[in-house]
């Protein structure tokens, strides 16, 4: 292969790929027993950070940027005027064997723009991972977007080979989507976001009365929604989320700012600042329904349809909820421990663990990790000063606002002015 | 009263042995490097001997699961002076008190060993996340490294593991040894880098031909990776502090 057209073409593939953020390399259960190259890493590891600063951790390209559809919200859209290229499989083989070699990636991530249709572009894809697990012995991660509409057959083939599989559901909303993409719809990602979950289940079920079941997909599943081309509002957005968290057991959920690509007047004008913090609230309700056991109901409703600005959920919601506080420390459930603004996972386990030996002190408290200049408005511990006065939760707010450094709260220009 | 002992692992482990026959009250242990006679305290000084050592070591096995176990020799591998004190007070407590007391997080022994922990083992993360290998003419994949702290013991098996099908060297320029996989095992090397071999980028010379090549496609790749629109250097920095941009291939300019 010539050297210079490598490059271009790389150059395309990687730039056309960068919009899609999912990026994670974790959940393989992969392991090199064949003395070949790759062994997976269950937590995933982030190879490098762009200057945008999001992690690099696979080889992510799309294998062709040739595409048949016309979706406003894509750089490959077929009415874009860009570049075009497509890799052979041999040359994405290539590639991913040598950065891997080097140790700059975890693994690699493969799309496609749809060229003639569904089944002969998931053909291809599926050619680059068996080339790489079956030819050169490749044990690395490998996520793999299924085709929209691409056969059972294929997907389940795919499976086989993959350790994630996803599909973009692009717009939070069916509306969004018929507006910006009108020859798609929500029902085309669901239908194979469905069938990879029961073969999962089918697979495991195997494995009980078969000892050697190959493994489908051992990373499960994740899917991306574009944010802020279309006005839904936050409820919209993490209602979905929630919906496909349940019905589909997706591993994750990606949320992306949209960056303004086009000059349609149906979406946010060229130039506009992508929705930075809005993504960053998104995610944080995102964690907070995943790892601190609340309720999407709770941080977003009909009252509350759009997360605040300024304070995280975590806090708003507290904020909402004073009648849940102050917590005492050292009797409170670990489930109420995990709710209190500036106590993260790490902590309220060190805390609880920690008790069982005396009743904990604010410096013991610092020293676990927790922030306390946060945490003071919304516990009692061994030696908590004695205060005379009930706060209200406006009250506390300010107080949090006062001290706080958001990098937001002076930058911050694009997003929606609430007073 | 102080103890003194030679900043080896026995010696550590010894040195609690001591304090159990001896039981002298108060004790801080110091290594050597760092011990400067005091005026009005006594010291003693440790002869690390391997047979207490591993009665301790065993007496730890007991004591302590394996998560707990690696926390401790993390917090050794740091080689922060105050962690070998953190160390020699822990193993104390451990041992003077019922199984379980590990997870005292109000104790100040039993936090500074999780958080020693957590630096060494994020810096053996990182180690595993920034590592460059160069192939070299002789067809050896290589990397000259400089951690903050002795994470090479903890980052052997990954490296076997993952490029199980390929010669590796991976050199630690601060503490002057490195790890070799043979296509068999890893073993410890030591270079001589005498004759004007630059350690961290061998000359293009000594480089196996496509080097160049997929150094330029990772360089190219990470450029277009990036969304210029969504711009913060700030958590750029953040990730990947400047200290290991001299490893990353793709922050060298050229």
């Amino acid at each position: 292969m010539s050297f210079d057209r490598i490059r271009e073409k790389l150059n395309i593939l990687a730039d056309a790929a960068k919009y899609d953020v999912s990026c994670s390399s974790s959940g393989g259960t992969r392991k090199n027993d064949n003395k070949g190259l790759g062994d997976s890493h269950s937590s995933g590891i982030c190879h490098t950070y762009t200057e945008d600063g999001r992690c690099v951790s696979l080889l992510k390209i799309l294998l062709t940027n040739h595409c048949i559809y016309d979706c406003l919200f894509c750089v490959s859209r077929k009415s874009n005027d860009v570049k075009r290229a497509a890799f052979t499989v041999d040359e994405v083989v290539e590639l991913t064997m040598n950065f891997y070699r080097r140790n700059y990636i975890e693994g690699l991530f493969l799309s496609s723009g749809i060229f003639k249709n569904a089944d002969f572009t998931m053909e291809r894809l599926l050619l680059v991972c068996k080339k790489l697990r079956l030819e050169q012995n490749y044990n690395g991660y490998i996520h793999l977007k299924t085709i929209p509409g691409a056969s059972d057959e294929l997907i389940k083939e795919a499976g086989l080979y993959a350790d994630r599989m996803s599909i973009n559901l692009e717009m939070p909303t069916e509306a969004g989507l018929k507006l910006l993409a009108p020859e798609k719809s929500h029902a085309d990602v669901i239908k194979p976001l469905a069938f990879v979950p029961q073969n999962i289940t089918q697979f495991a079920a195997d494995k009980k009365l078969i000892k050697h079941v190959p493994k489908f997909v051992p990373a499960g599943q994740s899917t991306q929604m574009v944010i802020g081309a279309t006005p839904e509002t936050d409820k919209d957005i993490m209602y979905t989320a929630n919906a496909f968290y349940k019905n589909f057991s997706l591993k994750r959920v990606y949320y992306s700012g949209y960056v303004p690509i086009s000059n349609d007047t149906r979406m946010p004008i060229l130039g506009t600042q992508p929705p930075l913090l809005r993504e960053n609230r998104l995610y944080q309700t995102d964690w907070l329904m995943r790892f601190y056991g609340f309720k999407v109901q709770e941080i977003l409703n009909d009252a509350n349809p759009n997360l605040d600005v300024d304070i995280d959920p975590k806090l708003s919601w507290a904020i909402r909820n004073m009648q849940h506080f102050p917590v005492d420390i050292n009797k409170a459930d670990y489930r109420m421990i995990l709710r209190i603004p500036g106590i993260g996972v790490m902590s309220a386990q060190k805390i609880v663990q920690a008790r069982k030996f005396g009743k904990l002190r604010i410096d013991q408290l610092k020293k676990i990790g927790v922030a306390y200049n946060r945490a003071k408005h919304f516990i009692t511990c061994a030696d908590s000063p004695y205060q005379l006065k009930d706060y209200q939760g406006t009250q506390i707010k300010a107080f949090i606002l006062a001290e706080s450094q958001s990098k937001y709260l002076k930058t911050d220009s694009n997003q929606m002015i609430l007073f | 009263m102080t103890y003194i002992f030679d900043s080896s692992l026995p010696g550590l482990l010894t040195a609690v042995f001591e304090w159990f026959e001896r039981k002298p009250g108060k004790v801080v242990l110091k290594s050597t490097e760092i011990f400067q006679p005091e005026a009005f305290s006594e010291s003693f000084t440790v002869a690390t001997n391997s047979e207490k050592a591993d009665r301790v070591w065993a007496g730890l096995q007991k004591k302590l699961k394996k998560d707990w176990l690696r926390k401790f020799y993390c917090s050794y591998l740091s080689e922060i002076p105050e962690a070998y004190n953190h160390l020699f007070q822990f193993t104390i407590y451990i041992f003077q008190n019922s199984t379980g007391a590990e997870t005292n997080y109000g104790n100040e022994h039993v936090i500074a060993l999780a958080k020693y922990a957590k630096s060494v083992e994020r810096e053996k993360h990182r180690m595993e996340a920034f590592i460059r290998f160069q192939h070299t003419a002789d067809g050896i994949f290589y990397t000259g490294v400089n951690p903050d702290f002795n994470v090479l013991p903890l980052i052997s098996n990954h490296f076997k593991n993952r490029y199980a099908d390929q010669q590796w060297i991976i050199y630690d320029l601060k503490r002057k040894y490195g790890l070799h996989y043979n296509l068999n095992t890893v073993e410890e090397i030591t270079i001589d880098f005498t004759n004007g071999v630059n350690s961290k980028n061998p000359s293009a010379i000594l480089l196996d031909e496509k080097e160049e090549l997929y150094s330029v496609l990772w360089k190219d790749y990470f450029k277009s990776a990036n969304i210029v629109a969504r711009k913060n250097t700030k958590l750029h920095v953040q990730h990947v502090p400047k200290r290991y941009w001299k490893y990353l291939t793709e922050k060298q300019l050229s």
